[in-house]
């Protein structure tokens, strides 16, 4: 197939019709005889039922919803082509999934501190978070950063800053990840500074940075450049990991946050995947072959409530991205097939109310996401409905994952809720639902222009409000909220940061300033924005910023400057 | 002859954060209820916040915020207020805003606080309650 056709007409392969429902006789005389007897007696709960995301559900699924149903073009093995049931053949039999808890406030020395508390309690990853001064491209001194420092994540300004972030982790060994997009080179920069003057090469690192800014525009809005340039960073990205760096994930294509916003499962999974391909075309396009870059190209999801509509998703996701990969870039390496993700519980799930309800709501959207294969996962602490978690209730969280790991049976077996008729049938139709999305997003001219148009932003607005419609008028109940309401509030104990983070920080960066080479800053600044005004690969000039010592305020103003900063289309 | 004028309410996102689920379901409620809503977009500083409500002649204004930054936007966002002579347009925050805050909030000069799980009707129902709503010649 040429890659001139359009997206839609070459996923026509990957296509099915939706075909009628067909009982069986037999289904058809049990209707008669037991069921409409019963319904008449004790009618159902409800009228009709539906998944959290507003997708009806049936009483009853049976081999009458999956005609036709072929294993080997539906499924395929683990570990095969196209992977419905898991990217590996043993699953959780040969390597459970990392336990990667998302953590960073404060200073570099409280979270340095935080993270060494984590791997102590058997966590198996790294994951950080930065504040939002930092993930806007501000220095922790900025105007703008007022009240904001240390606040939702860590503060880090320098590489003085991410050398103290990371003092005495064994960065050969474990894995980090990194939640940074807008200036998510110059972070990554840093850490890759970091294990050079630790003599760690870049050949035996391995992470992930989330680096997906196209979910930004539409759901998270920490953007700072305009589409086209903040596109070229992430491509100057991936191309130079994919040479440097190769045990890297040098983006995480996220739906997390897309569902944060409000969307609906199939949403999330739509537009990342969509995402996902906008991704591809643009590194294509910049002239690397799909399969030098694609295997390593990783997604996270979220985890929310409904049980199996999330299970369905995580399913759907394998199989579509594989045969997007196979059938639309023609990507050789099964590896390049692969949808890999991590998963995060539904932060937006939370409440305030009743705050002992979330380990329940956490766990069980952490039994989808294992359910489903994730490779990696994140739990919320049962304090995050108001504030970064306490050093217990994140301690909680990991052990909610070990339990399921360890205790509950589900990680013995690789996908076991393979052929049930109604995981299955969800899973078919999240995958028709997805690809008529995709439909959509082409005929717009991609995910940078219905960005532009504001397409994904509308629909995911109109899904949130729906949501919170149906919640005040009690259709969807949230236990604790707007249903066994109780009367008394137990206060639990919260993070409190305050305002001397910022001071502490203030004070380091004055200091750097004083002791650094400032005419090596000035002549790599100089370098940095005569690059970003032409074309090559910026990754070179911004790790020489870097290991001068120069900020990510200083390195984003350069590009400010010569890119320009984004304003979103109004909402009306 | 008098007419009721319609409330306006300037919904605006100050800070950094860009998580504005909360923001435009608020505003679209407002709309629904029959409000005329002004939302400021994201990134707005109090300068700009207590401008626009100005110009617009609003009678309220909400803020949303979640990223823990309140105590320093919410008073500065009210002594702006007082400076320009907007005393009687009531100031309410949204967002995660932990029970210990709220005294000193209301203390700057914040009207209503709604934290996590508050319904849009309590919303709209302080708002009618509580906002100037000044009959005007037309």
């Amino acid at each position: 197939m040429s890659k001139d056709e359009g997206l839609g007409s070459q996923l026509q392969v990957a296509r099915h019709d939706n075909p009628k429902r067909a009982p069986s006789s037999a289904e058809m005389a049990w209707q008669e005889r037991t069921l409409e007897p019963a319904l008449k007696r004790s009618p159902e709960r409800q009228e009709a039922f539906a998944t959290l995301s507003d997708v009806p559900v049936e009483r009853l699924y049976t081999a009458a919803d999956l005609p036709g149903f072929d294993y080997a073009r539906e499924l395929g093995d683990p570990g095969e082509y196209p992977f419905t049931r898991g990217v590996h053949r043993t699953m959780y039999r040969g390597k459970l999934w990392t336990m990667r808890q998302f953590s960073g406030f404060g200073t570099p020395e409280d979270t340095n501190r935080r993270l060494h508390y984590l791997l102590d309690q058997g966590q198996t990853g790294l994951s950080i978070a930065f504040d939002l001064p930092t993930l806007m491209g501000y220095d922790s001194d900025h105007p703008l950063a007022e009240g904001e420092v240390g606040k939702c994540g860590v503060a880090v300004s320098s590489l003085a800053d991410m050398e103290t972030l990371l003092a005495g982790l064994p960065l050969d060994r474990v894995t980090t990840s990194m939640t940074i997009n807008s200036p998510a080179a110059m972070i990554w920069a840093m850490y890759l500074v970091a294990a050079e003057k630790s003599s760690v090469s870049w050949k035996n690192i391995s992470g992930t940075t989330q680096n997906d800014i196209l979910k930004e525009y539409i759901a998270q809005k920490e953007y700072i450049f305009p589409p086209a340039p903040s596109m070229r960073l992430v491509v100057d990205t991936i191309t130079f990991g994919a040479r440097e760096v190769p045990r890297w994930n040098p983006i995480s294509i996220s739906g997390y946050h897309i569902r944060e916003a409000g969307s609906t499962a199939v949403q999330e999974l739509a537009f990342t995947l969509r995402d996902g391909i906008e991704y591809v075309e643009w590194v294509v396009r910049a002239g690397m072959a799909v399969d030098d870059f694609a295997p390593r190209l990783s997604f996270f999801f979220n985890a929310h409530n409904d049980l199996f509509e999330e299970i369905a998703k995580y399913r759907a996701a394998r199989k579509i991205w594989a045969r997007v990969m196979r059938e639309r870039f023609e990507a050789k390496n099964p590896r390049s097939w692969m949808c890999r993700f991590h998963a995060q519980t539904a932060g937006c799930s939370l409440t305030a109310q009743q705050p002992y309800n979330n380990v329940i709501r956490t766990t069980i959207q952490a039994l989808a996401a294992v359910l489903g294969g994730t490779q990696s996962l994140h739990t919320n602490s049962l304090d995050e409905a108001w504030a970064l978690p306490t050093e217990e209730a994140v301690t909680l969280a990991l052990r909610t994952q070990q339990v399921l790991a360890h205790e509950a049976g589900v990680a013995n077996t690789v996908d076991p809720l393979a052929g049930s008729y109604f995981v299955e049938k969800l899973t078919l139709d999240t995958e028709r639902a997805c690809y008529e999305y995709f439909d959509r997003i082409d005929a717009m001219g991609g995910m940078v222009a219905a960005v532009e148009q504001g397409y994904p932003q509308k629909e995911i607005h109109d899904a949130s409000y729906a949501y919170q419609q149906e919640v005040e008028r009690g259709e969807k109940t949230i236990v604790g909220v707007n249903k066994y309401v109780g009367e008394e509030r137990r206060p639990i104990e919260i993070l409190q940061i305050d305002e001397s983070v910022a001071r502490h920080q203030g004070q380091r960066l004055a200091q750097l300033k004083k002791t650094r080479d400032a005419g090596r800053v000035e002549s790599a600044l100089q370098a940095l924005g005569a690059a970003a005004g032409t074309d090559p690969n910026l990754m070179p000039v911004i790790l020489e910023c870097v290991r001068a010592y120069a900020t990510v305020g200083e390195m984003c103003d350069v590009l400010r400057r010569v890119f320009g900063t984004y304003q979103e289309p109004a909402f009306r | 002859m008098m007419v009721e004028r319609r409330i306006r309410v300037l919904v605006a996102k100050p800070g950094l954060d860009g998580h504005d689920r909360g923001a435009k379901v608020v505003a679209r409620a407002l709309r629904d209820a029959g409000m005329e809503v002004i939302y400021t977009g994201l990134r707005q500083t109090p300068e700009m916040i207590v401008s626009a409500a100005l110009q617009e002649d609003v009678d309220a204004i909400g803020i949303s915020i979640l990223s823990g930054a309140h105590n320093t936007i919410l008073p500065r966002i009210a002594e702006l207020m007082r400076e320009q002579g907007l005393e009687d347009v009531r100031l309410m925050v949204g967002g995660i805003i932990p029970d210990e805050d709220i005294p000193a909030l209301k203390q700057a000069g914040v009207s209503a606080v709604f934290q996590p799980g508050a319904s849009t009707h309590e919303i709209v129902d302080f708002i009618r309650t509580h906002a100037r709503a000044t009959p005007t010649q037309s």
